[in-house]
């Protein structure tokens, strides 16, 4: 029983392809997971575009959205029929090709890195061996498809959004994959279902997650600030800051197109989240393993859905950096740190078990932390503003 | 230490998150179409004009001086002048306005109709709801529309309603004692005209009580 509700979509998946002859099986196979894939994960992405805008209200003490049905929850019904049925401007002097493929490039690269994430046990559309890289190709190529956006549009503010935004992918691209190859030395795969499967066991009642080990943890802090710079969500929104830059590089885009920039985004938040829960957080596992009984898929998507409240809750609370604190930031902190916690994880590695290292590995982190912090923040002066000319 | 700050402005988020769905003061939101606040006794929006007793057309206190469609900076008041005069409030015959437009698109809400109005005729309102799905026609107030009783004044501003109350009612009172004092005079002098050729009148007996103009 327990296990007929953990494996239901898969039986369900057998089930219908059971009508097929045996040569369709295979193809029919996969196009029932690539639906269930371009349903589920656009149907997450409306929910949390009502949650964000809830949670922010509730954040700034408003109510938020509350008209459309019941507690507000058809809001993303009636946008999706405000944006299909807006007029979609095209700027004379666009290139109209490109200008028209980039927000379909965006979405198309996106949903391809779902089809290597393990949602649940046995739930993954195909189990590369080098899922883990198939999934950072298909991330990073959506830079390609965000300059193709600002550059075809011909607007200032497009190609400026544009241009920040590569620039600010690239450099956390960087940290994004580093902090991921700490995990894959410790499992020595690329798969992303045997990560899963190496942090799937208890000690006791605990799970062996990689984010309770030093290393972990401060990979996974440096996974989640690469990430959210990747997706260029708050504090990391700078490609689309409005005071500055209208949209960014979607500001010539409207109706459809538009829509679909931002379903690419919330679902580039949504693949991301999804692979730092795989990573880090042991995918599909319990967290206890008393709770093992409940269906592996859930727990995919509860740690999926945690980690979009913590990206909404960041949202409100951090205040845009500015263009040059988010380089240095990335290319004077987060990156030093990534390396010394691949250097650490080697530690780790090698060190054997024990008590041992876990004091080293965790006092060389935290030391270095310390002092990064402190060089940091001597070398600003965090003091009371002074002006040269005024007064 | 670094990342403090992050987790100071975290929790306080957090608090704001939970606060607002236990305490009331936190979520001060009022859902208007639902629920309203009443509007500030000093709110003003446009204008309107004041009329007293029952009917509107005879109770209109403007007397179409037109002083308010010269002052008006967007000129967005348009004054017909009457041929005939009516009785005002006191029951001096005045003329009164045949139109009395007020362009509401027009209009910025500056109030210097209603302070150079000598005749208390036209106040602001607190109404705000004035939406129309027809710009032109729908945004011209005309006097009927305009036209809002004395009560209806006492409700939106009552301090200041019972100021111009006061006032009126003092000029009422100065302008019977002088029609009374006139008639008193009118009547001495008659008396007088009648007694002239008993005795001579006494000149500083006739003046007027409290006539001044």
């Amino acid at each position: 029983m327990i296990d007929k509700a953990d494996q239901i979509f898969v039986l369900l998946q057998h089930w219908l392809i059971s009508f097929l002859p045996l040569a369709l099986q295979q193809p029919a196979a996969v196009v029932i997971g690539v639906i269930g894939i371009i349903s589920v994960f656009p149907a997450i992405f409306a929910l949390t575009t009502v949650f964000e805008r809830k949670g922010l209200g509730r954040i700034q003490n408003r109510l938020g959205p509350n008209r459309v049905g019941p507690f507000g929850f058809m809001q993303p019904l009636a946008d999706a029929i405000k944006s299909l049925t807006k007029e979609d401007v095209v700027p004379s002097s666009a290139n109209g090709p490109v200008h028209f493929l980039a927000p379909v490039g965006l979405v198309v690269a996106v949903f391809m890195g779902f089809a290597v994430l393990p949602v649940g046990r046995n739930m993954v559309l195909v189990d590369m061996d080098a899922g883990l890289l198939f999934f950072f190709a298909m991330g990073a190529s959506t830079e390609v498809s965000v300059f193709m956006a600002g550059w075809s549009s011909r607007n200032k503010y497009s190609l400026l959004g544009a241009m920040r935004a590569v620039a600010q992918m690239i450099s956390y691209e960087v940290v994004l994959l580093l902090s991921s190859v700490a995990v894959v030395m410790i499992t020595g795969s690329l798969s992303l279902t045997k990560i899963v499967e190496a942090q799937n066991h208890y000690t006791g009642i605990f799970p062996h997650w990689y984010i309770f080990t030093p290393w972990g943890l401060a990979g996974f802090l440096m996974y989640a600030i690469a990430a959210t710079a990747e997706t260029n969500r708050s504090p990391f929104d700078l490609p689309e800051g409005e005071s500055e830059l209208v949209a960014g590089y979607h500001t010539e885009y409207s109706g459809f197109k538009f829509a679909l920039f931002f379903l690419g985004e919330y679902l580039a938040m949504l693949s991301i989240s999804g692979l730092g829960t795989t990573l880090f957080l042991g995918g599909w596992s319990a967290p206890f393993s008393f709770l093992t009984f409940i269906p592996s898929w859930f727990w995919f998507f509860s740690k999926l859905m945690l980690s979009i409240f913590v990206f909404i809750w960041m949202r409100g609370t951090l205040p845009r950096l500015r263009q040059d604190q988010l380089m240095n930031f990335a290319w004077k902190f987060v990156l030093p740190f990534t390396l010394l916690d691949l250097f650490v994880t080697a530690l780790w590695r090698f060190m054997g078990e024990g008590i041992l290292r876990w004091i080293v590995c965790s006092a060389i982190l935290l030391a270095a932390y310390f002092v990064m912090g402190r060089v940091a923040m001597v070398r600003k002066h965090f003091g009371p503003r002074s002006y040269r000319y005024a007064e | 230490m670094l990342g403090e700050g992050i987790l100071k402005g975290m929790a306080e988020t957090a608090k704001n998150f939970a606060g607002s769905f236990v305490s009331k003061e936190r979520l001060t939101t009022v859902e208007y179409p639902e629920e309203r606040i009443a509007p500030a006794e000093n709110a003003r929006v446009f204008p309107f004009l004041v009329y007293d007793s029952e009917n509107w057309e005879k109770g209109l206190r403007c007397v179409a001086c037109q002083i308010c469609e010269k002052e008006c900076p967007p000129k967005c008041i348009y004054i017909d002048k009457s041929k005939d005069k009516k009785p005002d409030y006191v029951g001096k015959q005045q003329f009164y306005p045949t139109r009395f437009d007020i362009d509401i698109s027009v209009c910025m809400s500056c109030q210097i109709c209603v302070e150079v109005c000598p005749f208390e005729a036209i106040k602001m309102d607190t109404q705000f709801e004035l939406a129309t799905d027809d710009r032109f026609g729908g945004l011209l107030l005309d006097r009927e529309q305009l036209a809002k009783s004395n009560e209806y004044y006492h409700e939106i501003h009552p301090t200041e309603a019972a100021e111009v109350d006061a006032r009126l009612a003092e000029e009422k009172a100065k302008v019977e004692a002088k029609a009374k004092a006139a008639e008193a005079a009118a009547a001495k002098a008659a008396a007088d005209t009648a007694a002239k050729t008993a005795a001579p009148a006494s000149p500083t007996q006739a003046k007027p009580e409290g006539g001044q103009d």
